[in-house]
């Protein structure tokens, strides 16, 4: 049954050819939870889920996985239990959403041991899980944007990893869509998988996170529970925006309200929490 | 309270019910009858290319100045033909004709491969210059060397292979990038042919008709000393792309996915590479540099079987393509001895047109 697989970044440092993204960064992802990596664009973000999914060499320091650096392990061994799903992923024309899922099962597949009963259903659960079993033979193309992203995880769900990192699931969808998909990684999350992931929206990252790591020209400016974390310093911090922190009238978790240059100083901040 | 529907993910239940097991039980079934209906679509389509080119096959042994009926052909083929026939069959077409097939599925499965690595439908050995790599240096061997016969096809698998790398090496910056491996290509390739064009303008007539083989391509008096290096060469190389075929199934889901599934993207980029450019070198020198054979045999496979990687197919195309081409140059009216590189071009330069024009239209081919 899934474990809880601890997972720890040491002073890692990622380039893209000579150009230093993510410096000297430190973090231990908390087991069981949900963790949301938040900050502007370009902030290195994706970069560091790329560099903990072994995607990105270091260029010093590592990621432990159960205490083992994943750059050294057998990349196979790591792929049983660390499922990356990468920012707007391309599948091949014309695939079919059963074979798209079916490629999840690639690291537990061998050159001799092909398709078996576990994989169908392995593949069978992803489907159902993301409410995508209607749509088994028809082709990956023809799918609208949420149904696109819903077999995408499912792909990830396939591959049975109790570690799942996703760079900004949301994106391109709308926001029922949006809503939709993070309500299943929370129900995947409850089932005991740890989750991490990119994601652009502050207030959603806000209500579904367990865990907020807010980013800054590669360097973490703040980490720890939503209400702790997103306050109207770390914003100005973290994306040079004024804003003001209301609770979130549904879950009570904090919700940004940003300024502008057209529209501040109205609302006082006493005010503010309705 | 709804059964849990057995595997392993997602695991311990902290307060969630489970997906309810009949609805499990649906996916399993529309995933056994999507799988269900690939290998059926596979295999009829398998058998279909299989049979066309096992046709093409019984007529080139069997039409030409001297017709033979299937009897005869059969007779020959085990031995039992009187000497005439015999002769015909034996030497004559069938090296011809097998060549036609294996260098045909060689050249297919090459243009396949590239095609679905490089993510590109330009990226054929044929027009990324690794064709024109061999021609050239064939014809330096031939004109300047003074070689002939074997030693000239090794020279050509060789000056394929050396073209690959250096279009690599060019293309190569950081990661692999299709778009700029099949533009440095495009310009290796003319940089090759113009190499080509040089060396000829300074050959006498009679050696120049020599080497022509090496600049369009063909299969006119293909004996059994350019077929048996091809079988085996193909022998070695074609069952190992089916296998890599699992790799690049994987690679189709893009780098960073298949990386997360545990694939080991540039070692299996780097094989899958070797072996494509391997598989054209040797048909390139059987054959001469054919063109479209390579371009045309993956997208028509990969039509007939969406979403597949469909290598054996791609083969099997590209031995039906082959094999029709050098039938119609053999025997076409008032045209002896016309190369097949002749045919395949006049049939695949429009499907080339229409490539670039669609890619410049929706950008998908760069």
């Amino acid at each position: 049954m899934t474990a809880e697989r601890s997972l720890v970044v040491q002073g890692l440092s990622l380039s893209y050819d000579d150009r230093e993204v993510v410096h000297d960064l430190s973090l231990t992802v908390p087991p069981g939870r949900v963790t949301v990596i938040v900050g502007a664009n370009a902030c290195g973000k994706s970069t560091l889920l790329r560099g903990i999914a072994r995607l990105l060499a270091p260029t010093s320091g590592a990621v432990l996985l159960d205490g083992r650096a994943v750059h050294e392990m057998p990349t196979r061994e790591v792929a049983e239990v660390l499922g990356i799903l990468p920012q707007s992923p391309a599948a091949p024309g014309g695939i079919s959403v059963a074979d798209l899922v079916g490629r999840g099962r690639y690291p537990h597949q061998g050159w001799l041991r092909r398709w078996t009963h576990q994989d169908e259903t392995a593949v069978a659960r992803a489907l159902a899980w993301t409410g995508t079993e209607d749509l088994a033979d028809r082709s990956v193309d023809e799918l609208s944007g949420g149904q696109r992203q819903r077999v995408w995880i499912a792909m990830a769900l396939a591959q049975e990893t109790d570690l799942l990192l996703l760079d900004e699931p949301t994106t391109f969808l709308d926001l029922a869509h949006q809503v939709e998909v993070l309500d299943l990684l929370t129900d995947l999350n409850h089932r005991g998988a740890t989750v991490v992931m990119v994601l652009h929206d502050l207030n959603l990252a806000c209500r579904y996170a367990d865990h907020v790591v807010a980013m800054r020209d590669g360097a973490v400016v703040a980490e720890g529970r939503p209400s702790d974390v997103i306050t109207p310093e770390t914003v100005r911090a973290v994306y040079g925006l004024e804003c003001q922190v209301v609770p979130d009238p549904v879950c009570g978790t904090p919700m940004v309200v940003p300024l502008g240059r057209h529209h501040g100083g109205v609302v006082a901040p006493e005010t503010s929490a309705t | 309270m709804t059964a849990v529907a057995g595997g392993r993910f997602p695991g311990p239940v902290r307060g969630v019910p489970d997906v309810a097991a009949d609805r499990v039980a649906a996916a399993r079934e529309a995933v056994r009858r999507s799988r269900r209906a690939d290998r059926r679509r596979e295999a009829r389509v398998g058998a279909v290319l299989a049979a066309l080119v096992l046709g093409l096959l019984a007529v080139a042994l069997s039409v030409g100045d001297f017709p033979l009926t299937p009897a005869e052909v059969l007779g020959a083929l085990v031995g039992r033909g009187e000497g005439g026939a015999q002769l015909v069959v034996l030497q004559l077409r069938l090296p011809r004709a097998l060549a036609a097939v294996v260098a045909g599925a060689c050249f297919g499965v090459s243009g396949a491969v590239l095609q679905s690595l490089l993510r590109n439908p330009l990226a054929s050995p044929d027009i990324i210059g690794i064709s024109a790599g061999a021609s050239a240096a064939a014809v330096v061997a031939i004109l300047g060397l003074g070689l002939s016969g074997l030693p000239v096809s090794g020279v050509a698998a060789l000056g394929a292979l050396a073209t690959a790398l250096a279009i690599a090496a060019l293309a190569t910056r950081g990661a692999l990038s299709g778009y700029r491996f099949v533009l440095v290509g495009i310009g290796a390739a003319a940089m090759l042919n113009a190499v080509v064009s040089f060396v000829l303008t300074r050959a006498q007539a009679t050696e120049a008709a020599q080497a022509l083989v090496w600049i369009i391509g063909s299969l006119n008096g293909t004996g059994w000393d350019a077929v048996v290096p091809l079988l085996l060469g193909a022998g070695v190389l074609l069952p190992a792309c089916l296998v890599a075929g699992r790799a690049l199934s994987g690679l189709g889901v893009g780098d960073d996915a298949a990386a997360g599934l545990g694939l080991r993207v540039g070692r299996s980029r780097l094989l899958l590479v070797v072996v494509a450019v391997g598989l054209a070198a040797v048909a390139t020198a059987a054959a001469g540099p054919v063109a479209f054979v390579a371009l045309v045999a993956g997208p028509v496979a990969r039509r007939l079987l969406p979403g597949r990687t469909a290598l054996a197919a791609s083969a099997l195309v590209g031995a039906v393509v082959l094999s029709a081409s050098d039938l119609v140059a053999q025997h076409a009216p008032l045209l002896p001895q016309l190369p097949v590189g002749v045919v395949t071009g006049v049939v695949g330069a429009p499907y080339l047109l229409w490539l670039l024009v669609r890619a410049g239209r929706d950008g998908t081919a760069g």
